[in-house]
């Protein structure tokens, strides 16, 4: 792990910075580059429908409608893209906007805002810090899991993981082998076990070894699936009858590749679990993730964690400037 | 018709009763609610701009223009052009002349590729076929032991190697099915981002070497605007054949449907409907059409009723019911034969408006209740179902404890039975009750 990487990650832990950590600043800009990499493989960063407004000198009654098709087209949904479109009209009204440069400035720093306007925290203070994974089918919740479970080894964070997921063939299987990379304890029953007793099981054998983190790996579910979603409040409610606090966080993986679907996926595993925070996942060239706009709008729920890859240093704390940066700035 | 669009439309159009005569400036307004609606339901923005084009064309025309109800008129021609784009309904996958049949699955990580191969495995089974599945995913951890499980459900052969050589794995797989006698070959590959271009290499590769009769591209119904740079990047790769829309068991509106098919044009051949491997079933356009409105589905709920419902069961309760001689034990029944066609949210759902009324909200109250009434009745003895009035107050104490509810909750019940039953003896006598219906 980079130093960049490792201070970012204990930055969002709350951990003491590692020695030597320097302004924050380059920092992020390693970050920003290693997610445009991603971003970019063989591709153009920003959307040709961007570039094109960028491009121009001024900015007229037409930048607008292209910017709202730019951002409908990135899956920021109607609302939220009226809305950052109307401010930044109301901007230009005032003569701070006049050209597609300062669209690209304005519209950076306003999408950096309302993703989300505080760094991203995964504050490591429970004993153990128990984390639950949710999310529909195939979001990336089993990879997502092990990648995280291992940034935290290389912390020096001990790991449990739990394999709560006990419904799709291999699932354990899957996460066995992710747990063995990270060097992380697997606490697993058979297939079709009880979920919620394994997520006990898991959080008590964190709790007897003196585990910092208990990781919860959950069934994919649809949120309109009214049994499953009870199930997944039962496994909620389990882990919290060995601590009160817990479960500490509750993580929403989110394919980027996700529509207007995503607001109801959060606004029902909310009701059920209450989210605190969403990882955004496979954001790639074509994937934007704007529906994390629309979540943070319509639920202030904010995005913590992003995938953009299939290597294990691809999933990163959520710095909502580089994101913004990465996906909304024209080359630097 | 109570959905959003119509709504909105309604809206649009009421002003113009009195005028009688549509503006350009009312289509123009009809087509801006329009374009939101199919947005909203993720239809992809070049997509909605093509077909808002062709409505408003025809929205100018007389048909329109002339009408009474314009408001129906305009969702009518949506609905239409919807149904037209969207292609033929319940296009088959071909089967190669000579056996095997090979069929190449591909798509985006997490689209349900694997599940999606059990379930067209298990569908062709159904059908005699013989079928052989092949795990070529060499990526994701356990994908083949996945698939291997799969298999041994659906009893249906599973080709794996311990190698990373996709390709040779497929060949192999091939291979293995001609050698088995097997005639039809589902070839499951690894997900991969359509930007990545050394796995969509992979791709081009393993077809290279299995030619297969057919590729399948997978989606799932929750994609957003990507869908059209997905099914674009893959058309180019692999020039699949058709598409299998997954994960619409859910609320999602399936827009991507829309998009996939316009830009590829490209039939959708199947539709995944659960996490059961039997949750397969052949594509509908015009129901999908009314499922990107938001009209709902009675089609669907229709055929699901005919499909539970036993025909002669239905006629001995009619009888019963005309007689008053429903019993507790016969409505436990009746209300089971619903929720066999799914949980109730999803039942609801279905029936037009309501998922608009609800805003996806407390869809879930009726099951809880459900639940209830359920665990009451089951609480009960054989002798106490048919004849409820035995039921004392002692009895009634036991029942509430054996179903976690309450005394009233169970007297509640009984007397809602009880009328029930009275109101349709009535109705069987061919009598209505005084005071119903407003007479």
């Amino acid at each position: 792990m980079s130093d960049a990487d490792q201070e970012a990650w204990a930055e969002l832990f709350g951990l003491a910075p590692p020695p030597g950590a320097g302004d924050p600043e380059p920092r992020r800009r390693g970050l920003m580059a290693r997610l445009r990499e991603n971003l970019s493989k063989p591709r153009q960063t920003i959307s040709p429908q961007l570039a094109g407004i960028y491009a121009g000198k001024f900015v007229t009654p037409e930048t607008w409608d292209e910017l709202e098709e730019a951002l409908i087209a990135a899956d920021c949904g109607m609302d939220a893209s009226l809305s950052l479109v109307e401010d930044l009209r109301e901007e230009a009204a005032q003569g701070r906007i006049t050209s597609g440069a300062d669209v690209a400035t304005a519209l950076t720093r306003e999408m950096a805002t309302r993703m989300a306007p505080e760094p991203a925290r995964i504050p490591l203070d429970g004993h153990p810090t128990v984390i639950l994974i949710v999310g529909v089918n195939g979001s990336g919740k089993t990879t997502t899991v092990g990648k995280f479970a291992h940034r935290l080894s290389e912390l020096g964070q001990t790991v449990v993981i739990g394999a709560a997921d006990t419904f799709r063939a291999a699932a354990i299987d899957q996460l066995a082998v992710w747990a063995e990379r990270s060097g992380a304890q697997l606490v697993r029953q058979a297939q079709g076990a009880d979920p919620g007793a394994v997520a006990y099981d898991t959080v008590a054998s964190a709790t007897a070894r003196g585990a910092d983190v208990a990781l919860i790996d959950t069934a994919g579910r649809l949120q309109t699936q009214h049994n499953l979603m009870e199930e997944l409040r039962k496994v909620a409610a389990v882990v919290g009858k060995i601590d009160e606090t817990a479960p500490h966080e509750v993580l929403l993986v989110l394919d980027a590749t996700t529509g207007q679907n995503g607001l109801s996926q959060a606004r029902l595993f909310n009701e059920a679990v209450g989210l605190t925070g969403v990882v955004l996942t496979k954001v790639d060239g074509a994937a934007r993730g704007g529906i994390a706009v629309a979540i943070r709008r319509e639920l202030g729920i904010p995005v913590k964690l992003v995938g953009s890859g299939e290597k294990l240093e691809d999933l990163q704390p959520f710095d909502a400037r580089s994101f913004a940066r990465a996906i909304f700035s024209p080359e630097d | 018709m109570f959905d959003a669009l119509t709504d909105k439309l309604q809206g649009i159009f009421s002003g113009l009763r009195g005028r009688g005569k549509l503006t350009d400036a009312d289509i123009d307004a009809a087509m801006r609610a329009i374009r939101l609606s199919l947005l909203e339901a993720d239809v992809s923005l070049p997509v909605v701009k093509q077909l808002t084009t062709a409505i408003a064309a025809r929205a100018k025309g007389a048909e329109v223009m002339d009408s009474l109800t314009p408001d129906q008129q305009v969702v009518k021609i949506v609905s239409e052009e919807l149904t037209t784009l969207m292609g033929e309904a319940n296009v088959a996958l071909p089967l190669a002349s000579k056996p095997p049949t090979i069929v190449l699955m591909a798509g985006l990580q997490g689209s349900g590729k694997t599940t999606c191969c059990a379930k067209l495995a298990r569908h062709f089974r159904q059908q005699g076929r013989a079928p052989m599945l092949v795990a070529c995913d060499v990526h994701r951890p356990a994908a083949a032991e996945q698939l291997a499980v799969l298999g041994t459900q659906i009893d249906v052969p599973v080709h794996r190697e311990e190698g990373r050589d996709a390709v040779a794995i497929a060949r192999n797989g091939i291979e293995a099915a001609r050698k088995l006698g097997r005639d039809l070959v589902i070839v499951d590959t690894a997900g991969r981002l359509s930007i990545d271009a050394d796995m969509m290499d992979e791709l081009v590769r393993i077809k290279d070497a299995v030619q297969p009769t057919s590729v399948v591209l997978v989606i799932d119904a929750m994609t957003g605007q990507t869908a059209v740079d997905v099914a674009k990047a893959f058309a180019d790769a692999v020039d699949f054949d058709g598409v299998a829309l997954t994960k619409l068991d859910g609320d999602a509106r399936g827009g991507a449907a829309l998009s996939v098919r316009a830009v590829s044009g490209k039939p959708i051949l199947f539709i995944g409907t659960g996490e059961k491997l039997e949750a397969l079933e052949p594509f509908h356009p015009d129901r999908m059409a009314s499922r990107i409105l938001g009209m709902g589905d009675v089609m669907s709920l229709i055929e699901k009723a005919q499909q539970t419902v036993d025909p002669g069961d239905a006629k001995a309760l009619e009888q019963k019911i005309r007689g008053g001689s429903m019993t507790l034990e016969d409505f436990l029944d009746q209300m089971q034969q619903v929720r066999k066609m799914g949980p109730m949210s999803q039942v609801l759902g279905m029936i037009p408006g309501f998922r608009n009324a609800t805003k996806g909200r407390d869809l879930n109250v009726d099951d809880g209740q459900i639940n209830r009434v359920e665990a009451i009745i089951r609480s009960m003895t054989l002798q106490e179902r048919r004849h409820p009035e035995i039921i004392n107050g002692s009895r009634r104490r036991r029942i509430a404890s054996g179903s976690g509810t309450s005394v009233q909750e169970v007297n509640q019940l009984l007397s809602q039975f009880k009328q029930m039953r009275k109101l349709m003896k009535q109705m069987g006598r061919g009598g209505l009750p005084p005071g119903l219906f407003g007479t």
